[in-house]
C-alpha cells in the first residue's frame, strides 16, 4: 500500500500488527509503546522524522481507546490526569529546548544516548528489586477474588511514598478517586520530569511517568495505568499538531496502524484485572531494558533503529 | 471459570473476525478517498492538516472502540 505523504510503500497487515502489539502493550502498561513504534516504522524506511510524528498521532488513538476502556473499570483519575498534563507539556517543551541548547554544543546524540541509558536501566532495576521485594511479603496475603485481583496496592517503597505524601506543601489536592492527598507541586512536578524527558528522549516517557505516579505520587498502579493513559490523549495530541505542522505526520500510515491497537488495547486492559500491581511492576521490567538496548545498539553500530 | 473462558475466547475470535473483514474493507474505501485530499491538505494548509488529523484519529478511536464493544456484546448475546 503506498502512503503518498510520506512517500513509502508499506504492507498494511505489518501496520496492523505493529499497532495491535503496542495496543496491547499500552492497555497492559499504560504506555505510548513509541520504543517499538518508531523503530518498527523506520525498519519499513519510513523517514525518521515521520516515524516521530506517526507514531504520536497513533498513540493519541490508541491511548483514547485503552483509556475509555480503563474508565469503564474505574482506573482513571480524571482530576489527576488534568493536572498532570499541563505539568507534562510544559516539561515536554523544556525537554526540546535542552535537545536544542545540546545540538548548537554539538554532542546531543551522545549526551541523549547515555542520559536514555542509565534512566532506562535505573527504572529497571529498581523496579525489578521493589516488585520482588513487595511479591515476597506479599506471600500469602490473597488479595484475589474470583481470579480478578484486587487494586489494593502494596510497595516496597511505601514509606518512601508516604514521606512524600506528608510533604504539606500548598496547595493540598485531595483525589478521592486514588485515595490520596497530596500537593499539587508533587504532582506538577511529576508530571513535568515525565515530560522534560519526553521531549528530551522522545515518545510520551510512559516508562518513567506510570512508574513515578505508583512510587513519588502513591497512586495504585491500576489507576496509575489507566490516568497515564489518559494524561497521553493530552500530552500525545498537543505533539502529534506540533509536529504535524512542521510536517512530521503521516495520519494514512497511523489510522491503519491504530485498526489493530483497537483491539490489542481492549486485550491489554481486560489483562490487568487478572494480575495484582506488583506484578503488573514486574511484567514492566523489560520495557525500559528494551528501551536501553535499542540505544545501545544505535551507540554501537551508528546505525539509528 | 473454564467454560467462560472459552465462551470468551470462542466470542473474541469472531468478533476478531468480523472486525478483520470490515476493516479491509475501511482500508480499501475511507483511506484510498481521503489519500489524495490529505495529501495536499498537508502540503498546502498545514494547520488545517494538523487539526484534522487529530480529528481522525480520535474519530476512529471512538468509531472503532464503540464497533467493537457492540460486536462483542452482540457475539455474547448469541452464544449465550
Amino acid at each position: 500500500m503506498f502512503f503518498p505523504i510520506s512517500n513509502t510503500h508499506i504492507n498494511p497487515i505489518y501496520l496492523v500488527v505493529v499497532g495491535f502489539v503496542i495496543g496491547i502493550l499500552g492497555g497492559f502498561f499504560g504506555v505510548g509503546g513509541s520504543f517499538i513504534a518508531g523503530p518498527a516504522l523506520r525498519l519499513m524506511g519510513v523517514d525518521w522524522n515521520y516515524a516521530v510524528g506517526t507514531d504520536l498521532a497513533h498513540i493519541v488513538g490508541k491511548s483514547i481507546v485503552a483509556a475509555r476502556q480503563h474508565r469503564t473499570l474505574g482506573n482513571v483519575d480524571l482530576k489527576l490526569g488534568l493536572i498532570m498534563a499541563f505539568g507534562t507539556i510544559g516539561g515536554a517543551e523544556c525537554g526540546a529546548q535542552l535537545i536544542q541548547a545540546l545540538k548548537r554544543a554539538g554532542n546531543v546524540n551522545a549526551v541523549v544516548s547515555y542520559v536514555a541509558i542509565i534512566v532506562y536501566a535505573g527504572i529497571a532495576i529498581f523496579m525489578l528489586w521493589e516488585s520482588q521485594k513487595t511479591l515476597r511479603t506479599d506471600k500469602g496475603r490473597s488479595a484475589s477474588v474470583k481470579g480478578v485481583q484486587s487494586k489494593k496496592d502494596h510497595s516496597a517503597f511505601g514509606p518512601v511514598t508516604r514521606s512524600i505524601q506528608r510533604l504539606k506543601i500548598a496547595p493540598m489536592i485531595s483525589l478521592p478517586t486514588s485515595g490520596i492527598r497530596i500537593s499539587l507541586w508533587t504532582i506538577v512536578l511529576v508530571a513535568f520530569v515525565g515530560g522534560l524527558f519526553s521531549g528530551f528522549l522522545g515518545g510520551g516517557a510512559g516508562y518513567i511517568r506510570m512508574p513515578s505516579m505508583v512510587y513519588v505520587l502513591g497512586v495504585p498502579t491500576h489507576l496509575a495505568v489507566g490516568t497515564d493513559l489518559f494524561e497521553i490523549v493530552i500530552s500525545a495530541s498537543y505533539g502529534t499538531f506540533t509536529h504535524a505542522i512542521k510536517g512530521n505526520v503521516d495520519i494514512l500510515i497511523a489510522l491503519v496502524m491504530h485498526t489493530g491497537a483497537v483491539i490489542g488495547a481492549q486485550i491489554g486492559v481486560v489483562a490487568t484485572q487478572y494480575f495484582a500491581g506488583p506484578k503488573i511492576r514486574l511484567a514492566f521490567v523489560p520495557l525500559p531494558l528494551i528501551g536501553a538496548a535499542i540505544v545501545i545498539y544505535t551507540l554501537v553500530t551508528g546505525h539509528k533503529l | 471459570m473454564k467454560k467462560e473462558a472459552a465462551k470468551n475466547l470462542r466470542t473474541f475470535a469472531i468478533e476478531l473476525a468480523v472486525y478483520a473483514v470490515l476493516v479491509t474493507g475501511y482500508f480499501f474505501l475511507v483511506l484510498h478517498l481521503l489519500g489524495n485530499w490529505l495529501y495536499h491538505l498537508e502540503n498546502q494548509h498545514r494547520y488545517t492538516y494538523a487539526i484534522v488529523a487529530i480529528l481522525l484519529i480520535a474519530g476512529q478511536a471512538v468509531a472503532l472502540d464503540a464497533l467493537t464493544t457492540l460486536l462483542f456484546r452482540l457475539l455474547r448475546r448469541r452464544w449465550r
